[in-house]
């Protein structure tokens, strides 16, 4: 269950800028987790619902941009997306790719609702 | 009125704050700091207990055992000749700077050059959580197959060095060590990696012998 320290992280970032903000309330936090995260989504998302509940970020739409595992070849520069079994190069055959994209793990940005606006979508 | 707010910040900042103010107080007491991680099962106490043999006399070792329920670990540390602290995560699948500050509380630093941090056997999360130690090692095994580095990747390109534990078994196993390797590769370039066998001490001079170079050093590799 290592999502509910995550989910913690994430929601000290989003409360700590609303904060600095001046915001009422959060109405949507946007992350940005790569492949390499080990993250569940669900379990996030569960967690958050709990976790919020009575905090200014209470029914934030959480909003996952995942950024898959992406390698590149360091023989013929080819990208791809290793397939579970093997990491080495699709086009070439070769061994010794390089990570890329997938080490992503953060709050990309909020958005907050002023203190005097009317009650905000879901 | 709805505005946007950029963030642009990492989810563990609050962690890593804390494993930066722990690092600062091993640097203060010159202790170099490792994090042991590994699968259940893996040898990391029996890795413990190996080099805490080799280096008796050396170095002054502490370790943190991570447990989620029991100080067998920490009793097997001790009377291998460490100053050892439990941590009982009571079920939490990973040790994080918050519980290692605790235990630095309870460690004599001023009488120590090395503390070997053992994390609750896991291969998902422990990585994510600095802890404020030098370096993260992983204990991987062979029985566990050579597939870990594909299944596993997160784990395996967050650490600094790699101690492959149960080569004795290779003769009985399917082990591929060069696909094994292919995979480190790919996710962590360069890593240094020692093959031993904690059952017959085969290899795990040359990972002492290195580990006690960089507690002497008290710096990181690479």
């Amino acid at each position: 269950m290592h999502e509910l320290p995550i989910t913690q992280g994430i929601l000290e970032l989003v409360l700590d800028h609303a904060d600095r903000a001046g915001a009422a309330r959060v109405s949507a936090v946007r992350l940005v987790i790569g492949g390499l995260s080990g993250v569940v989504e669900d379990s996030v998302r569960f967690c958050w619902d709990l976790i919020t509940e009575g905090t200014p970020a209470q029914g934030a739409v959480l909003d996952f941009r995942r950024v898959p595992l992406r390698l590149a070849c360091q023989e013929c520069q080819t990208l791809f997306a290793p397939d579970g079994v093997s990491f080495d190069c699709p086009a070439c055959g070769a061994g010794g790719a390089r990570v890329v994209e997938g080490r992503e793990f953060r709050v990309e940005s909020i958005d907050v609702e002023d203190p005097d606006a009317e009650e905000g979508p879901a | 009125m709805t505005t946007r707010v950029p963030v642009v910040e990492k989810i563990t900042k609050a962690n890593d704050q804390i494993a930066g103010i722990n690092q600062d107080l091993l640097d203060r007491h010159g202790i170099f700091g490792l994090n042991l991680l590994a699968s259940p099962g893996a040898g990391k106490t029996s890795l413990i207990e190996r080099t805490l043999a080799l280096l008796k006399g050396q170095l002054r070792v502490g370790v943190i055992e991570g447990d989620l329920a029991t100080s067998i670990d920490a009793e097997r540390a001790a009377a291998a000749g460490a100053v050892a602290v439990q941590i009982n995560t009571g079920g939490g699948c990973h040790l994080d700077a918050v519980m290692v500050s605790s235990a630095l509380a309870e460690l004599p630093l001023a009488e120590l050059d090395l503390l070997i941090v053992e994390n609750v056997g896991n291969l998902i999360c422990p990585a994510s959580f600095a802890l404020g130690t030098h370096l993260n090692v992983l204990v991987a095994t062979t029985p566990e197959g050579d597939d870990k580095p594909y299944k596993y990747p997160s784990m395996y390109s967050r650490v600094g060095a790699l101690v492959v534990n149960k080569v004795d078994l290779l003769p009985h196993l399917d082990f591929d060590m060069d696909r094994f390797r292919r995979g480190v590769e790919t996710l962590n370039p360069g890593v240094v990696t020692f093959p031993v066998s904690c059952r017959t001490g085969q290899g795990v001079d040359a990972w002492v012998a290195w580990i006690g170079a960089m507690a002497r050093e008290k710096r990181p590799p690479r």
